[in-house]
Order: structure tokens, then C-alpha cells, then sequence
């Protein structure tokens, strides 16, 4: 059936569900939408891919004997690279403190603008919206693809089909090969992908992400949204009455119906019940039930009831990002008021800060030098023949420099100890040895401290040893215990 | 199984005919991909037990599991089988003096002790009452690489002809009285020295010349040819206190330790050579 406006009746999922305990897939033809929000998508889109494809062939000199690429995961190397800093495997809580800041700016902003992330940013948003545009160059718009699947198989059928999953595939494999970039020299890694020298490795991740974008995007799309991600069943968590969401104005648009032109608007609603904000939905709901899980916030809705709502003549935004408090003021003839600072996005946005500032704090002070200090466990001490106690250590020396360096070790707190290092044995007298660590590596030494008997203080005592880079003076403490009977 | 499937006036939605003390449960079906997907994953792990793990008992159900295993190990001993080759022909010192040798002996020592010699000795030497610390720098039959070697090989007391020998005699066996012992006892402790009885210490010295001098040496130095652990130091192994070392005199205790070389090969005893002797006190 078609409707006054050109389309087909358009059902939101909810109407269309199965009564049987396992849903068929009902399948969402989004319709071809213009408008401010999907302009804002299109950039957006445009930008997040520009970004994706681009980074891995940024280069960066970092000097001799260090990859050339701005961003780089280096897992064979044990090194991530992102522009200037470089981060070390022990250093890995830098990421727990990234995916903190992203966790807490992901609910930051939704408090503030609703599911933003989901409708603009997401991954799967922004892939998705790609291949159906792809959909959309070759099978035609909503009612053109609604027909297009329900016709019999034919030549010309096939012939679109297979080039729509054609253009899917390679862009899947465009995606899943940046993918592989960001883990290896990318120049490097494009020559060897194409001319057959890859590792199967490669491949292997290659084939994977590839694979996981053609049937994310190409199949599963809105799926992913309501049966997969965890994320929409407790966003509402962050909402209130003042969060920017989709909204349909209900006090305005009811009682819903048709419209003849020409007749009068008086004791009826605004909503002419023309179903394009459902034709337009990528997920398939229809925004007038109200606020709902499979709502990713993308708007196109609102872009599609702008429309109709210009060709009537009527007031645009029946359905308009707004605030529930503004709505109940709009219904009620208030003015309007916004309020971005609450108690939560206070909270929110202080969250933000202190996790930001600790990280770049400890990030412009971390030194490039440090000491990983083993006690022996097996045996905790040798008693030597003088009765004096022996304890063992294993001092693992991180230079995190591009040059071979020269340390200067010593210990602190533990009186009359003697210190050997194996290899090293004639320092000994001094308590100061001079040890070295290549560029970029962990160099290990194997210590010794002795405490004569009669100075042993218990069973436990606590001491440092302080390693100091000879060229810089850069001194790093780590405290260790000395065992004793 | 559902009776009676009805609207619920609250959501609209259908119920799924199930009731719970007048709680009805809504439906919201799950995708039928994801059931799909639930009976895929089902039938893939029984392949997959079939594929990965042995049955016990069943026979030709052990093979695959067995024979990668095999596979793997034998893919080890062959990367392992350079540095075996040469670890069989260098000498000890040699393999002590190669970093790379040295390493992979450490990390094989290492293993072969932890099976075999740890039980008694503890882990990394560690050492417990009546079995020697090897970390330490006292040494009963001599902390050098060959001694030690020597050491593994045919063990201290055992039925092997070249094996360490040696033992103290029962002093308490009508050779000395028990006022006499304690007298050698504190002689001893004085060696490593402790605060004694002075007296007592002098009638010892006497005693340990006549009795104790031929194997533990003038002074108690002791005498690593005859495995005759030195008394003038802070190691015991049978204790310290005047009574262990009363009770030992009186009727000692001999350790056993096996011989390793009818049970490991040459290489491994080589790197458990190079091992014991990186643990702290080789000579």
C-alpha cells in the first residue's frame, strides 16, 4: 500500500513482532533522509573515516632504530607509539586510565546530549550507515529496495545483489586492512599484504576483520544495537529530565490521523500519522512510543518529520531533540530552559578532569629510567659460613632511552651490608657499582647482599637500593626487603 | 509449556503464557540468528571434545591428543638438540664462560632440579636439616664444578664403587662417656666462636685431638677429600645447638644421596652441575 506521500506503509518492529519465543528477523529498509542531522552525520561520518584511514600512514621520526609511524601497536617489540609518547609494557595502566576517560567522557556526554555516541560515533553506526548508502547507490531507495527483495530472481537481480555485496566486501577489506595497520609499518605491510609475502598471521587478522565488518555492518546492523551491545540497556541510567534525547511531543502531535488539505487543524494533533519517522528509523522503532532501548539517537527521525511538517505548513519539530523538562514546558506554554550544569554532569566533568590531569602528569614526569627489584624467594637467605646472612635479588634495569646508558647502583638503609653484583665482583668494596643497559631494553643482574651476623636486625628490614643514570642524574628508588633468621 | 498467550494491557505486548503466582512473563522473543547460533556453537563443541581431548580408555580416541603432544616435544628436543650437542662436548668451565650455553644450562639445570633434587634440597638450594644448603659456601665434598659433577654423578653413600663416602664413628658406643661428649661438644661450639664453658672446652681439645682431628682437621677446618664437613663455621647440618651436635657425636646421622647417572643423561647432569654451582656459593 502506498500512501499519499509516496511510500509504503511503514510498520515499526514492536508492530511487526512474532508471537513465538524466537523473533524472525524483521527486516529495516531505512529510508533516504535529508536534513540538518543528516548532514551533521554525513561530517561526522566523513571525519571519524578520514581519521581511521589516514592515522597509520602518519609518519613520526623518533631517530634511529624506532619505527617511523605515528601511531603503532608494536606487539612483537612489546611497544605502543602514539605520536610523541611511548608507552612500555609495564606502563600498560595508561590504558586502563584511556579506557577510564573514555568510559567516564562516554557518560559524561550522554548525560548532556542523550546516546550521541551510539547515533553519531559508534563504530557500527558509522559502517552501517556507509553500506547502506552503498544499499541505497544500487538497489534504490526504501520502497524501490522493499520491492526489490520481494521480486522473483532475475539476471538483473543477481547482477546488483552480487555487486552490492561486492562493494560491501571491499570495503570491509579496506577496514579490516587499516585495521592491520595500526599494528604494523603500514607502507611495509600494504606492499607485503599485496604481493603475496604477508605472514598468515596477517592474513589470518586480515580475513577476521574483514569478515567481522561485512557482517556487522552488511547483515547484522541494528541488531548489533538491540541483541548484542550492553551499552543501550543502561544508558538510560544516565539520563534525566534535562538530557538532549529524541523526543516526539506528544501534547502536540495527538491525537494522531490523516490530513486532507484544506481541512481545518482545530481539535486534532499535528501528527498526520505519515509514518516517515519510522521509514527513516535505522533501527526500525517508532520514536512516538516514547523513549526506548533500540533508539540509538541519530535524529534522522526528526530530519524526516521536519520535512513533512514544512509541506504542510506546520511548525517544525514535532519530533526535536529537546530535554523531558522542556517538553512538559512546551506542553504547558513555559519558557524554555537548559541546564547543562547539574549535580551529575559536575561530578561527571570533575571525574574527567582529575583522570586527565593524573595522566598527563604522569606522563610528562615518568622517568626514563627504571628498576624492577626481585627478592629471591628460594632460599629467602643463606646463612655463609661466618654466620653472616646472604640475600639474594634479581634488578632489572629499564632503559627506556635510545641510547646505551651507564647506572651507578647503590643501596640505602641497610648499614654495614656488602653488595655484590655477579659478574662484577670487584666493586664490591665500594658498594657502588657501575652497570649498563642497551638502548630500548631490559638489562638484568643478579645481586648480592650480605649482613654480618651480629647486625641482622630481625627478620625483616626494609631498605632501597637507588639506581642513578650516570649522564642525567636521574635516580630511581626501589624499596625490597633483606631477610634475616 | 505456555496455556494461554494474551495481550498485557499495560505494554501491549504479548505474554508468553507462562504465570508465576499471578506474574506473567512478557515476550520478548530472542532473535532466532542468536538460537541459531546457540545450536551451532552446541554442535561445534562435540566436534571439538572429539577433536581435542582423549576419552579415557577408548582407544584410538587418545590418539590425536597423544599424538600432538608428541609432536611438540619432539619439535622441543629437536630445537633443544644444538645446545645439547654442545653442551656434551664443551667442558664445564666452557659452558660456565658462554653466556649462551650458560643460560640455556640455567634454564635446564634449573627444571632438572626442580624434579629431582628439590625435594630434599629445597628449592634453589635452599637447604633443610640433614640435607645441605647448596646455596651457601660451605661444602662437605668441595663447591668446585668438577667436584660437584663428580657429586651428582654417583652420590654420597650409595652401592656405586666411586660413590662419596665416608663415616664418623658412634662415639657413644663405649669410645667416649657422656660427660666426655659434652665436653667435645663445647670444644666444637667454641670453633664457630660461641661463648662456652672454658673448662669443659680445654678437656675437650684434648679429646677432639685423640678422636676428631684425623678427619675434621686441626682446629676442625674439616677435610673435603674425606667429606668431612668443617666445624669452625656457622653451617649445621644436623643443627647447632650443644645438644644436636652432642647427639651427632654420640650416634651420628649419615645422609644418603642418590647417584644421578644411571638416571639422567650427561648433558642434564652437567647442567644441574652448572646450576648448583651458579645458586650462590661455587668455588
Amino acid at each position: 500500500m502506498v500512501d499519499i506521500y509516496g511510500n509504503a506503509d511503514a510498520q515499526s518492529r514492536q508492530e511487526q513482532k512474532h508471537e513465538s519465543l524466537y523473533q524472525n528477523r524483521v527486516k529495516v529498509y531505512p529510508k533516504k533522509v535529508a536534513g540538518t542531522f543528516r548532514r551533521l552525520k554525513w561530517t561526522v561520518l566523513i571525519v571519524l573515516l578520514g581519521i581511521y584511514y589516514i592515522a597509520p600512514w602518519i609518519r613520526w621520526d623518533r631517530g634511529p632504530n624506532a619505527p617511523d609511524q605515528a601511531f603503532l601497536i608494536d606487539m612483537p617489540h612489546r611497544r605502543a607509539y602514539f605520536l610523541w609518547i611511548e608507552i612500555w609494557p609495564q606502563e600498560i595502566y595508561y590504558l586502563a586510565g584511556i579506557l577510564l576517560l573514555g568510559a567516564v567522557g562516554l557518560i559524561f556526554v550522554t548525560s548532556l546530549f542523550g546516546r550521541v555516541w551510539c547515533g553519531y560515533t559508534c563504530p557500527q553506526t558509522v559502517w552501517t550507515d556507509l553500506f547502506m548508502w552503498v544499499e541505497r547507490l544500487i538497489e534504490g531507495d526504501r520502497t524501490k529496495r522493499m520491492r526489490f527483495d520481494k521480486a522473483p530472481a532475475s539476471s538483473s537481480k543477481l547482477t546488483k545483489k552480487a555487486a552490492k555485496h561486492g562493494v560491501w566486501l571491499i570495503i570491509a577489506a579496506l577496514t579490516g586492512g587499516a585495521w592491520i595497520m595500526y599494528f604494523n609499518d603500514a607502507p611495509t605491510v600494504v606492499v607485503n599484504i599485496l604481493t603475496g609475502q604477508a605472514s598468515l598471521k596477517v592474513y589470518g587478522f586480515f580475513a577476521l576483520f574483514t569478515a567481522t565488518t561485512y557482517l556487522l555492518a552488511g547483515w547484522a546492523r541494528e541488531q548489533v544495537c538491540v541483541y548484542m551491545c550492553p551499552w543501550p540497556r543502561f544508558q538510560s541510567a544516565m539520563f534525566d529530565e534535562d538530557t538532549m534525547i529524541v523526543t516526539y511531543e506528544s501534547w502536540r502531535g495527538e491525537p494522531r490521523g490523516k490530513h486532507k488539505k484544506g481541512t481545518s487543524w482545530e481539535g486534532r494533533g499535528h501528527c498526520v500519522d505519515c509514518k516517515q519517522c519510522v521509514a527513516a528509523c535505522p533501527t526500525g522503532i517508532d520514536i512516538r512510543d516514547g523513549v526506548q532501548l533500540e533508539c540509538i539517537g541519530c535524529a534522522l527521525c526528526i530530519d524526516a518529520c521536519n520535512e513533512i511538517m514544512g509541506r504542510l505548513d506546520l511548525p517544525r519539530g514535532l519530533i526535536s531533540y529537546d530535554t523531558d523538562r522542556n517538553l512538559a514546558n512546551k506542553a504547558e506554554g513555559k519558557p524554555l530552559r537548559y541546564r547543562l550544569i547539574r549535580p551529575r554532569t559536575i561530578i561527571y566533568s570533575v571525574l574527567l578532569v582529575v583522570v586527565a590531569t593524573v595522566m598527563v602528569w604522569s606522563l610528562a614526569t615518568r622517568a626514563q629510567v627504571d628498576i624492577n627489584v626481585l627478592h629471591d624467594r628460594n632460599p629467602l637467605f643463606v646463612t655463609l659460613s661466618d654466620g653472616s646472612i646472604r640475600n639474594g635479588y634479581t634488578i632489572k634495569i629499564l632503559n627506556m632511552t635510545r641510547e646505551e646508558k651507564a647506572y651507578k647502583l647503590a643501596f640505602e638503609g641497610l648499614g654495614y651490608a656488602e653488595m655484590t653484583v655477579v659478574g662484577q665482583e670487584d666493586s664490591a668494596s665500594q658498594n657502588i657499582a657501575r652497570l649498563t643497559a642497551g638502548s630500548d631494553t631490559v638489562a638484568t643482574y643478579r645481586v648480592f647482599m650480605v649482613v654480618p651476623a651480629d647486625l641482622v636486625q630481625g627478620e625483616v628490614q626494609d631498605f632501597n637500593f637507588v639506581l642513578t643514570e650516570l649522564q642525567s642524574s636521574e635516580t630511581v628508588r626501589r624499596g625490597t626487603v633483606f631477610r634475616g633468621p | 509449556m505456555p496455556t494461554k498467550i494474551e495481550k498485557d494491557a499495560v505494554t501491549g505486548q504479548d505474554t508468553t503464557g507462562h504465570e508465576w503466582d499471578g506474574i506473567k512473563e512478557l515476550n520478548n522473543p530472542l532473535p532466532k540468528w542468536w538460537l541459531y547460533i546457540l545450536w551451532a556453537t552446541v554442535i561445534w563443541s562435540i566436534g571439538y571434545y572429539f577433536w581435542s581431548s582423549p576419552i579415557p580408555g577408548v582407544e584410538g580416541f587418545q590418539e590425536p591428543a597423544r599424538e600432538r603432544l608428541e609432536q611438540t616435544m619432539a619439535t622441543a628436543r629437536e630445537q633443544q638438540s644444538v645446545f645439547l650437542e654442545k653442551i656434551a662436548a664443551a667442558q664445564l668451565e666452557e659452558i660456565r664462560d658462554d653466556p649462551e650455553l650458560l643460560n640455556f644450562a640455567m634454564a635446564g639445570g634449573g627444571s632438572a632440579f626442580a624434579d629431582n633434587c628439590a625435594p630434599c634440597h629445597g628449592q634453589g638450594g635452599a637447604g633443610a636439616p640433614g640435607f645441605p644448603t647448596l646455596a651457601d659456601d660451605a661444602w662437605i665434598w668441595g663447591g668446585t664444578l668438577e667436584a660437584i659433577h663428580e657429586t651428582i654423578l654417583h652420590g654420597v653413600r650409595t652401592d656405586d664403587i666411586q660413590s662419596r663416602y665416608s663415616e664418623m664413628m658412634a662415639f657413644g658406643d663405649g669410645i667416649l662417656d657422656r660427660s666426655q661428649v659434652s665436653d667435645v661438644a663445647d670444644y666444637v661450639l667454641s670453633l664457630s666462636g660461641q661463648s662456652v664453658d672454658r673448662d669443659a672446652a680445654a678437656r675437650g681439645e684434648v679429646l677432639f685431638e685423640e678422636n676428631c682431628v684425623a678427619c675434621h682437621a686441626e682446629g676442625g677446618v674439616g677435610d673435603m677429600e674425606q667429606g668431612a664437613p668443617a666445624l669452625n663455621n656457622q653451617v649445621w647440618l644436623y643443627g647447632g645447638t650443644k645438644a644436636d651436635i652432642e647427639a651427632q657425636i654420640w650416634r651420628p646421622q649419615h645422609g644418603v644421596m642418590p647417584g644421578w647417572v644411571d638416571r639422567l643423561d650427561p648433558e642434564t647432569i652437567k647442567m644441574l652441575t652448572v646450576y648448583v654451582h651458579t645458586l650462590g656459593g661455587g668455588q
